[in-house]
């Protein structure tokens, strides 16, 4: 069964000027760990908030578990796990109390599903009679997946979990996530960040609220049309503009420690052309090797 | 039942959590209440008045010592030349001066007539009229006093008897009329950004996304409201009755029970205010224009909606306030019973339903 299937999805604000989503197809199936990758404005949360019954689209269908998001509304809520993006818990009670409020939400006791947050809540345990709005950003996603999990909901609706969490969290995160879906739970995430697109099973890339791509991290990295290098030099930065007068590249653009290119042709020779045109440019400690590209370069390729 | 337990203990947290809410809660009607109290009031006491006593006799010695026991009145001076007058007045010294005529005593024993001057500063034409009135009937009890002892025959004397509030006090009339404003006040203010403080901070999103019955939500959100307001109206009713000396003749219970249903129509009014607006300041905005002056101006304790014109007077029907003030004011100040505002608390009843019915019908099930 699918846990989510949508088909030709669209929404505008603002009376049409402001395309959220155009044509959205896509499905997550049960006990999937399924990525929506895409920078702020892709149409991500305008996705979740359709998914979870919070807006109506103006065209297209979804249901969630076979349930229709215009008509079954309520069936859903009552199945789906939903964490906002925005960190919306209550700042003025505590981890205790906001926990098995939203225990009570569902008509649950903490102790119901404790064993399914056990885990995440040991973690914040010893902060349980501290105020939700005096936690660390990291505690607050922790304990904000504890409140969409209490009730043990078959799909788990993650709007950008990790955004303004550090590093170390969102790797015990993303760690979190992993067991949950080994439980069988079915997980939509959305991320702005690619290096988190490879811990999913499937992602969908989205850009101005289209759909670029989906398939697993693996199969969008192999779509990838051409060999992709990475080149370094002493001076970056003019070795930049260097890059970007020659007509035989495809792509070029600062990367990390590295300028990532990409060539119109492939011929053997090209590189080796290229390397001795940075040299007479005055270009020193020249250094190239062919890389396998990330999802980022994927995402900057298929966005052109 | 757990549940709503449970979302009525979080509503408590919020409230007792929130110092500046708690101190809203029970600062502003015991300010409101005090200042009001006092401050409304068409009383005037220790009215300035000086007396030029031109006849120095028996009678007018009789006059001016009336006046002094008087307590609307404070004689400034007796003076011997009408010259003395007018900068008084001019400087706002005086409220008022009365001239004695020469031979006062002579003139009422042998004429029976005599003419007493009273100039009134009317740049205040209310308090002059105010004043004129305690001054007449200061004079024509000292006439009255007079003619018996003269025993003449036949005389019609008019029996005044100021009813339900024979001492003229101008609490009895701004009380009910103030206790009335200051629960709509707090009641609206309140609720107006409770549904909507939940939208802005974003647990409304999450909370939508759950089986919450929206019924529950809303009902939860009014009773903490309810239990705080009771105490209001406790804390209220003792101030009136023993700071500003208001009088509760009719049934405690029955002032209570309708004090009740009028915070129940307020709270409904706050909760359809949240309902229908998306930020704090919004509601608080609406609250305060949409209620706190229609309040101020037609509920009757300020300016009479019997002189107001007849568009204004239908607009008045509108405002809860108005038919509390009546219930109130009967209750309170005449002392009658239920079989005597049944009416106005079946508009009361009305309103509330009609409110709490659009409040429901204005949830929003989705974020748009």
């Amino acid at each position: 069964m699918e846990a989510v299937s949508i088909n030709s999805l669209s929404k505008s604000f603002n009376k049409g000027a402001i395309q959220a989503l155009d044509a959205v197809s896509f499905s997550v199936q049960e006990g999937e760990l399924f990525g929506l990758i895409g920078p702020d404005g892709a149409g991500k949360t305008t996705l979740f908030r359709i998914l979870t019954t919070l807006l109506l689209p103006d065209s297209g269908e979804a249901t969630v578990y076979g349930w229709d998001i215009r008509t079954d509304y309520q069936k859903i809520r009552r199945e789906v796990g939903y964490m906002p993006g925005k960190f919306s818990l209550y700042q003025d009670l505590t981890v205790e109390e906001n926990l098995s409020f939203f225990a009570s939400v569902f008509g649950q006791k903490l102790t119901d599903n404790y064993a399914l947050i056990q885990d995440i809540y040991e973690q914040i345990a010893p902060f349980k009679d501290r105020r939700a709005g005096k936690l660390s950003g990291g505690m607050k996603q922790k304990l904000a997946l504890c409140c969409a999990l209490i009730h043990r909901p078959k799909l788990l609706f993650l709007d950008e979990p990790t955004t303004g969490v550090d590093a170390v969290s969102r790797k015990e995160f993303w760690e979190m996530l992993k067991k949950l879906k080994a439980q069988g739970m079915s997980i939509l995430v959305s991320t702005p960040y690619m290096d988190e697109a490879n811990l999913c099973e499937r992602i969908a890339l989205i850009q101005n609220g289209k759909i670029l791509s989906i398939d697993s991290p693996q199969g969008i990295i192999k779509q990838y049309p051409t060999p992709l290098y990475a080149v370094k030099a002493k001076n970056m930065i003019s070795l930049l503009a260097t890059l970007r007068q020659q007509e035989q590249l495809a792509s070029c653009y600062a990367f990390g420690e590295y300028h990532h290119i990409s060539f119109k042709s492939q011929d053997a020779q090209q590189l080796q052309q290229l390397q001795q045109t940075l040299e007479a440019a005055g270009h020193q400690e020249i250094s190239m090797l062919a890389i396998e590209p990330s999802i980022e370069d994927c995402f900057i390729e298929l966005m052109h | 039942m757990n549940q709503f337990i449970t979302f009525i203990k979080k509503e408590f947290y919020h409230v007792f959590r929130d110092g500046k809410t708690l101190l809203m809660l029970f600062g502003l009607p015991i300010v409101q209440i005090v200042l009001f109290g006092f401050a409304l009031s068409n009383e005037i006491k220790n009215a300035k008045m000086m007396i030029l006593d031109q006849a120095k006799d028996a009678s007018s010695q009789q006059i001016i010592e009336r006046f002094a026991a008087s307590p609307y009145f404070q004689i400034e001076k007796t003076i011997n030349h009408e010259a003395a007058i007018e900068p008084s007045f001019l400087k706002g010294n005086i409220k008022m001066a009365l001239i004695l005529p020469a031979n006062l005593d002579q003139d009422l024993n042998h004429t029976g007539t005599a003419a007493v001057q009273l100039l009134l500063d009317a740049s205040d034409p209310n308090a002059a009229n105010t004043l004129n009135g305690y001054a007449s009937s200061i004079l024509n009890s000292f006439q009255q006093e007079r003619m018996l002892n003269s025993k003449l025959p036949l005389q019609l004397t008019p029996q005044i008897r100021m009813l339900y509030n024979p001492e003229l006090k101008g609490a009895p009339t701004f009380v009910p009329g103030v206790m009335a404003l200051v629960l709509m006040l707090v009641c609206v203010l309140m609720t107006s950004i409770s549904i909507v403080k939940e939208k802005e901070l974003g647990t409304m999103e999450i909370l939508l996304v759950s089986p919450v019955n929206p019924f529950l939500l809303i009902i939860a959100k009014a009773v903490p409201y309810l239990g705080l307001s009771l105490i209001n109206l406790a804390i209220i009713l003792t101030l009136s009755v023993t700071l500003l000396d208001m009088p509760i003749h009719g049934s405690l219970l029955l002032l209570i029970a309708e004090s009740t249903l009028l915070i129940i129509t307020a709270l409904s009014l706050g909760l359809l205010i949240s309902n229908v607006t998306n930020s704090q300041q919004a509601a608080m905005l609406i609250a305060i224009l949409a209620m706190m002056i229609p309040t101020l101006l037609f509920t009757g304790f300020m300016f009479p909606i019997e002189n107001m014109p007849l568009p204004l007077q239908w607009i008045s029907n509108l405002i809860p306030a108005k038919w509390y003030y009546i219930i109130a004011k009967s209750i309170m100040i005449k002392g009658l019973g239920f079989a005597a505002i049944w009416k106005e608390t079946l508009i009361l009843l009305g309103m509330t339903v009609f409110l709490l019915f659009l409040s429901f019908k204005k949830f929003k099930t989705r974020l748009e």
